[in-house]
């Protein structure tokens, strides 16, 4: 009898590209349903502009290069992208500004770097950076969360629909009317403005300890965070040294001068940690991967959130921050090596 | 009897794997009857192969030395049954690919008659540990753990060191073997007796005999054993089943808590690792005479209608061994011999069972997973590293064959255990690739060791030339220096001379 022949390891492995990145968008399932319910359908749209761009870019690079469409295609690898782009714009943008921060992420940011598994930085996050300063006004259209606020005029749908599609409000709307500080926006001009942080915690937007509406977005993003760590998706190291690399500088200057400092939990709370650390930060391709190396990059994007929301000109900052640490990725690899076993520890030096 | 202790070091990463063992142990060792052919290749072992001291058409008994050794790291083949030596010729073998290699064939007489000579030693305590071990050689003992290097050598080069424990292992971590799982329910005295028969040739007062937590039938006879030797020299010991505490130095890692050097030998930490099945074979060799002729292999995988183990003579082709477990099921595919995770695929079922096969493994086909991904750097592989290596770093490197890198992270520590294959969801088959790796860096050395010889050999003979040319460059001057000695009257008559010399022609 003739038999077939292999290599070893005869079993057959578990995991898959394609699972994981399908168990990635699983796991945003609770953070899309909070934003929505927060800050309207607007985050469906962009959902969806950036997954027909991020698609297109994917499908035209893949042509392109000549590499196997089918396989790239469905490797969810750039439905994850448009996932993460649509949950770090405003839920109201045009569809160009979306559309152009899709191809970037997608063309540029992944396939000139070679690819899956090549780009050096986080597509979205690149993206993302790149309409932020190409269209700074335009990201800046935050509307108020559900909140049950009498004064103001929560969009309908087709209102939102307009605005994606056209850049434009009906005549009985303005700009002024529907736009509101983001609580980081608030409380960054607030401290320059000489207010205490006690006193700007008083305003109606502050909840227990971000902004109203934002904490839950927070909370409900971290439900899917830890059950990417349940499933092993995700390991611990990278959350936890965001968490780290943000709370310790801000719980140590909060202590200091509890007044013209924000508290951390506040900063936790606010604007994109949570997400970052669970599913920005953790995109492996572009993160640090010995467990020592994750825990200084998950360091690094931590600190540097706080530090360009403290004394940057950003808000928020989680995309500057994550893209830096990327450039740094290839040094702390090769700083952070673990000890082989059997070596001692001076060895790796030489 | 001691109960199984738990204070243990640590191992990094490893897999917790479907056994698949109960397979085949819901039998005993079933004895596969004599074929009627057996195919002995001379390398069955690590080191160069034996030399055959039989003709063709010669008749052997069974236990009858038939090749011997001529070298410093080798091995015995004796013949597994009686009968008439038929050929000497190349014939499929085990290694990875199904080369040929030469084997003594032997048409078997069916009366399995054993050689006269077959005595046993009596009172191994009598014999000192140099003349023990040259008697364990003797009877061809190799580690049946399933790396079969020359077990007298492996003693020999320990007891050359301080030594602390004798470590028996036991842990049959990968999924689907289960003979010394069996060897241990069924002959645990065998392995105990074993034991102390290498405690003496190595003056050893400590032995560890380790199995895993997963082996509660093994653990019961073996204790039982113990009790009934009452040998408190030996101490039972469990470890977690964890794939592969199995591994030599992983399996000392686990037991004594430190670890072996790169490069080095469990000896450089006090250890002498042998398998269980290799302290039976001694205690058989040493004890009742019988060389190591035959051995328990698990016949196993989807593939085979009826596994179990069987206790087999070497040199038994796999298609009789397979035959004696009901044959091979519709689904079988793939035939493997040794585990899962390290074994070898072979294409043809004619290679005959030697001292390595620990388990015949036939396996439906591989399920399509797809084709290859790039690497997206999860790290899953570097977390499950019993080594604590990079392995998405390792592939990195591999792939632009950076050899200076590859050496700086540890290409040549790696065990090629295969954790890392199984965890990848690129599904990139990083240990072939890493195998294929060290070949390439060995053939580099090579390259590099030839180059330094032919540069050697030029240089020498450039030392050479100038050496000659010195020498010549001395004569000539003392030639000079003799001449000027001499005086000038002796010159004229010498000239004369010569004059007349040349008027008289």
């Amino acid at each position: 009898m003739q038999f077939s022949r292999r290599d070893a390891p005869f079993v057959t492995p578990s995991q898959s590209v394609p699972v994981i990145m399908q168990q990635v968008l699983f796991a945003l399932i609770p953070a899309a349903l909070a934003h929505v319910w927060y800050f309207g359908f607007g985050f469906v749209l962009n959902l969806l502009v950036a997954a027909i761009f991020c698609a297109a870019g994917e499908y035209f690079m893949l042509r392109l290069r000549k590499r196997a469409i089918e396989q790239f295609l469905y490797d969810y690898s750039a439905m994850v992208t448009a996932a993460l782009i649509a949950f770090a714009l405003p839920s109201l943008t045009p569809w160009w500004v979306t559309a152009t921060a899709s191809l970037f992420a997608i063309v540029v940011a992944k396939h000139l770097y070679g690819g899956l598994g090549f780009n050096i930085f986080n597509p979205a996050m690149a993206g993302y950076v790149v309409v932020l300063v190409a269209f700074p006004l335009d990201l800046n259209l935050w509307t108020a969360p559900r909140m049950g606020d009498l004064d103001y005029h929560y969009l309908t749908f087709s209102e939102i629909a307009r605005y994606t599609l056209t850049g434009t409000f009906p005549d009985y709307l303005s700009f002024d009317a529907i736009s509101r500080a983001t609580p980081l926006d608030s409380v960054k001009s607030g401290l320059v403005g000489m207010q205490t942080f006690q006193e700007l915690q008083t305003l109606p937007m502050m909840g227990d300890f971000g902004g109203r509406g934002w904490e839950w977005i927070g909370n409900f993003t971290a439900m899917g965070g830890g059950w990417l760590l349940l499933r092993k998706i995700i390991r611990w190291q990278i959350p936890l040294g965001v968490f780290a690399g943000l709370l310790l500088p801000a719980g140590i200057m909060y202590l200091l001068q509890p007044g013209i400092h924000a508290s951390p939990g506040f900063y936790l709370f606010s604007g994109g940690t949570i997400l970052c650390a669970f599913f920005i930060a953790t995109d492996p391709v572009s993160a640090a991967t010995s467990d020592r190396g994750r825990l200084v990059y998950g360091f690094g994007i931590g600190f540097l959130i706080y530090a360009i929301r403290r004394w940057g000109s950003y808000a928020d900052g989680v995309a500057f921050a994550v893209l830096l640490m990327n450039m740094a990725t290839p040094a702390i690899d090769y700083l952070t090596r673990p000890r082989i076993v059997g070596h001692v520890k001076d060895e790796r030096k030489t | 009897m001691s109960a199984p202790t738990y204070d243990l070091g640590k191992l990094h990463g490893g897999l917790r794997l479907p056994a698949e063992k109960r397979l085949a142990t819901n039998q005993s060792i079933q004895l596969l009857p004599l074929p009627e052919q057996l195919f002995l290749p001379l390398s069955q072992h690590v080191g160069d192969a034996a030399q055959p001291i039989v003709n063709i058409g010669e008749r052997v008994l069974k236990g009858q030395l038939i090749a011997e050794t001529d070298s410093s790291l080798s091995a015995p083949i004796h013949a597994s049954s009686s009968g008439k030596v038929i050929a000497i010729e190349p014939w499929p073998v085990a290694r990875r690919y199904g080369n040929r290699a030469p084997c003594i064939v032997i048409e078997c007489d069916g009366d399995d008659k054993p050689i006269d000579a077959m005595e046993s030693v009596a009172g191994y305590e009598s014999l000192t540990p140099d003349d023990l071990l040259l008697q364990i050689m003797r009877g061809g003992i190799v580690g049946l753990g399933g790396a079969v290097f020359p077990t007298a050598q492996k003693l020999m080069a320990a007891i050359s060191g301080p030594l602390d424990y004798l470590i028996l292992n036991g842990v049959e971590c990968e999924p689907y073997i289960s003979c010394d799982d069996m060897l241990m329910r069924e002959r645990a005295e065998e392995v105990i007796r074993g034991a102390q028969i290498l405690m003496h040739a190595l003056q050893l007062s400590k032995c560890y005999v380790v199995t895993e937590s997963d082996k509660p039938e093994a653990i019961r006879s073996l204790g039982e054993a113990m009790g009934k030797i009452a040998d408190d020299r030996l101490i039972l010991k469990q470890v977690p089943t964890i794939y592969p505490s199995g591994g030599e130095d992983q399996l000392v890692q686990l037991v004594t808590n430190l670890e072996v050097p790169s490069g080095g030998l469990p000896t450089d930490v006090g250890c002498v690792v042998q398998n269980v099945g290799t302290a039976a074979a001694i205690h058989r060799w040493i004890n009742l005479g019988e060389p190591l002729i035959s051995r328990i292999t698990t016949i196993t995988g989807d593939g085979i209608s009826n596994p179990l183990n069987v206790s087999a003579r070497l040199g038994t082709r796999v298609a009789d061994a397979v035959e004696f477990a009901g044959g091979y099921t519709d689904r079988a595919n793939q035939l493997v011999v040794g585990g899962p995770m390290t074994g070898k695929s072979v294409t043809t079922d004619d290679i005959p069972l030697v001292k390595a096969t620990n388990c015949i493994l036939v396996l439906s086909e591989t399920p399509d997973i797809g084709p290859e991904m790039p690497c997206i750097r999860c790290g899953e592989c570097s977390a499950v590293c019993p080594i604590q290596l990079l392995p998405q770093q390792l592939f990195w490197y591999a792939c632009a064959d950076d050899e200076k890198q590859l050496r700086k992270h540890g290409l040549t520590d790696c065990i090629e255990c295969g954790c890392c294959d199984l965890v990848c969801p690129s599904h990139i088959p990083l240990t072939a690739d890493f195998r294929q790796a060290k070949a390439r860096m060995l053939e580099m050395a090579d390259e590099k060791a030839r180059a330094e010889r032919a540069r050697r050999r030029f240089e020498s003979r450039n030392e050479r030339l100038a050496a000659d040319k010195q020498q010549r460059e001395e004569e000539l001057a003392n030639q000079k220096r003799q001449a000027k000695s001499i005086g000038s009257a002796e010159i004229q008559a010498m000239l004369d001379r010569s004059k007349e010399k040349k008027e008289d022609d």
